[in-house]
C-alpha cells in the first residue's frame, strides 16, 4: 500500500511539470511585451518593460524561458497580479479560503442529498419516486449554473431582499479587516462564531446560500446517478439473495448489507467532486460576485493578466491532481484487488 | 426495417427518450427555418447580426412588436433567439465532431501502434485532463482573444482528451482479436488494418459518450459566452444574450421582475436545448449499449 502511494505520488511532479510546459506552451502565442508582466511586480515598473524583455530572455526560445520561470517559481516568486492588485501568492492566500468556505458547505449536503435519493431511487426503481428523482436530476444537469444563478439573484435578491450577493456586507467587511479581528482557519463563518460575532457569522453564512444552492442542484445529479446504479447493482447479487431467503427485513438488507457495498463507487468518487466544486465555482462565483479563485481566475484571463491566469491555473491544476490522486489511493484503501494487481 | 422497429420498441418504452427527440426536433426545425420565422431586415450583411431598433439602454418587455421584447441597446430577442438556435447547432456539432475525430484518431493511433507513439500521445492526454475543462478553456480563449470561432477551438481543445483514453483501451482489445490477425495474414496494410477493421469496432463507446457529452459542450460553450469571451454583442448567440441580462436583475423600483424576460427566454432556450439533447444522449445509449439498460 505505502508502495503504491509512493509511486503515484512520484507522477505528481511529472505531471506538474507538464501543466506548466502546457501553459507556458500556450503563453508564446502572446507577444513579449504582453508577458513581460509576469516579471513586474510593481505597477510603476510598467515603464521599463525592454528592460524586463531582456532581462528574462522573452524572446528567446521557450525551453529557456520556461526554465528561467521554473527558477522563480522555485523561490516563490509567481510574479504580481494586477487584477488582485497584488502579488500572486497574496492573492491565493486571499481568495482560496473563500472559494473553499464555499465548497465546504457545498459538498457535504450534496453528499447527502445525493447518496439519499440515489438510494430512494434504486429501492423504488421504476416507481414515481424514482422517475421524480431522477427528471430533477437530470435538469439540473441541464441547466446552466450562470441561468439557474441569475434566476435565484432575480427572486432572492431582487424580489425578497433576503440573500445579497458577494461575501459579506460592509459592516462585516469592517470587522473582519479590524485589529480586533482574530483570524483562526481563513473560514469566515467559523472565525466570525470563533471571535463570538453572531451577527457576522451570520451575515457570512447568509453570502453563502444562494451560490451553494445553485451548486448543490448543478452537482448533485452526477453522485445520484452513480449511487443509484451502484445500488442497483448491488440489489441484484447473491448476497442480498441469500440475506432475503434468511428472512432478513428489506431494511436491513439495504442499510446493512446493500449500501456499504453500494457506497465504494461513491467514496472514490467524493473527492473527484468535492475538487469539481473547487474547479466548477469559476461561474458561480462569478455570477454572484464571490470573491474566490474562481472569480479572480475570470477576471485575470479577461484582463489578459498573465500572472493572475498562471497562478489561478496552476492552483486549480495542482487541486486537480491531488484529487485523483486521493480519489486512486482511496479506491485501492476500500477495495483490495486494486492493490493485490500492484 | 427491423432494425429501425427495434430501435422505435426501445423508445416507445422511454417517454423521456422521445422528450429529447422531439425537443431537438424542435430546435431543428426552428434553426432550419430561421429565415422563415425571423426574416433579416432589408440591407442586412449577417443575418447573425440582431436588428436594434433604437440605442435605448433599457430593456423592453415583450410587446406586438417585439414578441419576446427586447435586451439592452434594443436588441430584439425573438430574433436573436431564432437565429441563436442555428448557433447554438453549429457550436454543438462542429465541437463534438472535431474533438470525437482528434480524439478516435490520435487514441486509435496509441493503441494500434503502442510503443513511444503510445507513451508521447497518453502522456500529453494525461497533462491536458489535469486541467479542469472551463480553466483551460478560459485560458485558451483569452490568450487566443475573444470570438465564437475560438470558443469553440478552446472546448475542442479540452473535450477531445477524454475520447482519446477511451478510444486507446477500446483499439487495445480489439486489435487481439481474430480477425485483426486475419486481416495481417491477408496482407492488408497497417492503415487499412486500422481504419477498416479496428476503429469501425471499436467507435461505439467513444459515440456513446459523445452524444452524452454533448450537453455539456454546449453549457461550457455557452458558459464562456456569458463571461464575454465569445461573440461580440448583438450577435445571435444564446450564452451572449444571457450575458445581456446580467445587469437587469434587479428590475426597476417597485417592479423587481420587471426585465424578466431578458434571462428567462434565452434561459429556458438553453436549459431545453441542453436538456434535449442529455435525454438523446440516454437514449442512444440505450440503443448502442443494450448492456447498460
Amino acid at each position: 500500500m505505502v508502495k503504491y502511494v509512493l509511486k503515484r505520488l512520484a507522477f505528481l511532479p511529472l505531471v506538474m511539470f507538464g501543466v506548466t510546459f502546457l501553459l507556458f506552451f500556450l503563453l508564446q502565442f502572446l507577444s513579449p511585451e504582453m508577458r513581460a508582466s509576469l516579471y513586474v511586480k510593481d505597477p510603476r515598473q510598467l515603464s521599463q518593460l525592454d528592460a524586463v524583455i531582456e532581462k528574462y530572455g522573452l524572446r528567446k526560445p521557450m525551453p529557456v524561458q520556461y526554465g528561467i520561470w521554473l527558477k522563480q517559481v522555485a523561490h516563490g516568486d509567481l510574479g504580481y497580479s494586477e487584477t488582485a492588485k497584488m502579488p500572486v501568492a497574496d492573492a491565493i492566500r486571499a481568495f482560496f479560503p473563500a472559494t473553499f468556505e464555499l465548497t465546504l458547505v457545498t459538498f457535504f449536503p450534496i453528499l447527502i442529498v445525493g447518496v439519499f435519493f440515489g438510494v430512494l431511487s434504486a429501492v423504488y426503481r421504476d416507481r414515481l419516486l424514482d422517475h421524480v428523482t431522477r427528471f430533477v436530476a437530470i435538469t439540473g444537469y441541464s441547466l446552466p449554473s450562470f441561468v439557474l444563478g441569475l434566476l435565484l439573484l432575480m427572486v432572492f435578491y431582487g424580489h425578497l431582499h433576503w440573500f445579497p450577493p458577494g461575501r459579506y456586507t460592509l459592516d462585516t467587511d469592517m470587522l473582519v479587516h479590524g485589529s480586533a479581528f482574530h483570524h483562526y482557519t481563513g473560514l469566515l463563518s467559523l472565525d466570525c462564531a470563533l471571535n463570538g460575532d453572531w451577527a457576522a457569522c451570520g451575515d457570512v453564512l447568509k453570502h453563502l446560500v444562494l451560490p451553494a444552492a445553485t451548486l448543490l442542484y448543478i452537482s448533485v445529479a452526477l453522485l445520484l446517478r452513480i449511487t443509484r446504479s451502484s445500488m442497483l447493482e448491488e440489489l441484484t447479487k447473491d448476497y442480498v439473495r441469500t440475506a432475503r431467503a434468511k428472512g432478513l427485513p428489506e431494511r436491513t438488507i439495504i442499510r446493512k448489507h446493500a449500501l456499504a457495498n453500494a457506497l465504494i463507487p461513491v467514496v472514490t468518487l467524493s473527492s473527484l467532486l468535492f475538487i469539481g466544486l473547487l474547479g466548477g465555482v469559476v461561474i458561480t462565483e462569478t455570477v454572484f460576485d464571490f470573491p474566490g479563485i474562481g472569480r479572480w481566475g475570470v477576471q485575470a484571463a479577461q484582463q489578459l493578466d498573465i500572472p493572475g491566469v498562471l497562478g489561478s491555473t496552476l492552483l486549480a491544476a495542482t487541486l486537480f491532481v491531488l484529487a485523483n490522486l486521493i480519489s486512486d489511493i482511496l479506491y485501492a484503501v476500500v477495495d483490495p484487488r486494486i492493490r493485490v494487481g500492484n | 426495417m427491423q432494425r429501425l422497429r427495434g430501435i422505435w420498441k426501445t423508445l416507445r418504452r422511454k417517454p423521456m427518450s422521445l422528450l429529447g427527440f422531439a425537443l431537438i426536433g424542435f430546435f431543428f426545425v426552428v434553426a432550419v427555418a430561421a429565415p422563415v420565422l425571423a426574416p433579416p431586415p432589408v440591407g442586412s450583411r449577417d443575418p447573425y447580426i440582431i436588428p436594434q431598433s433604437g440605442y435605448s439602454p433599457d430593456p423592453v418587455r415583450p410587446s406586438k412588436e417585439h414578441w419576446f421584447g427586447t435586451t439592452e441597446q434594443q436588441y430584439d430577442l425573438y430574433y436573436g433567439m431564432v437565429w441563436g438556435t442555428r448557433t447554438a447547432f453549429r457550436v454543438a456539432v462542429k465541437v463534438v465532431a472535431t474533438s470525437v475525430l482528434i480524439g478516435v484518431l490520435l487514441g486509435g493511433a496509441a493503441g494500434f501502434y503502442g510503443g513511444w507513439v503510445d507513451e508521447v500521445i497518453m502522456r500529453f492526454t494525461d497533462v491536458v485532463l489535469a486541467f479542469p475543462d472551463l480553466v483551460l478553456a478560459v485560458v485558451i480563449v483569452a490568450i487566443l482573444g475573444p470570438s465564437l470561432d475560438h470558443v469553440m477551438y478552446s472546448v475542442m481543445a479540452v473535450s477531445w482528451p477524454s475520447y482519446a483514453r477511451l478510444m486507446r483501451g477500446d483499439v487495445l482489445s480489439v486489435k487481439e482479436r481474430d480477425f485483426v490477425a486475419a486481416a495481417r495474414s491477408l496482407g492488408a496494410s497497417d492503415s487499412r488494418i486500422l481504419f477498416r477493421h479496428i476503429i469501425p469496432n471499436s467507435i461505439y463507446p467513444v459515440l456513446v459518450v459523445a452524444s452524452l457529452s454533448t450537453g455539456s459542450v454546449v453549457i461550457t460553450a455557452a458558459a464562456l459566452s456569458f463571461l464575454g469571451l465569445g461573440a461580440p454583442v448583438g450577435y445571435a448567440d444564446w450564452g451572449q444574450l444571457i450575458s445581456l441580462s446580467r445587469n437587469w436583475i434587479m428590475g426597476a423600483s417597485g417592479s423587481p421582475f420587471a426585465y424578466w424576460h431578458t434571462i428567462f427566454i434565452p434561459g429556458i432556450a438553453i436549459f431545453l436545448f441542453v436538456l434535449g439533447w442529455n435525454l438523446l444522449g440516454d437514449a442512444v445509449r440505450d440503443i448502442l449499449d443494450p448492456r447498460q439498460k
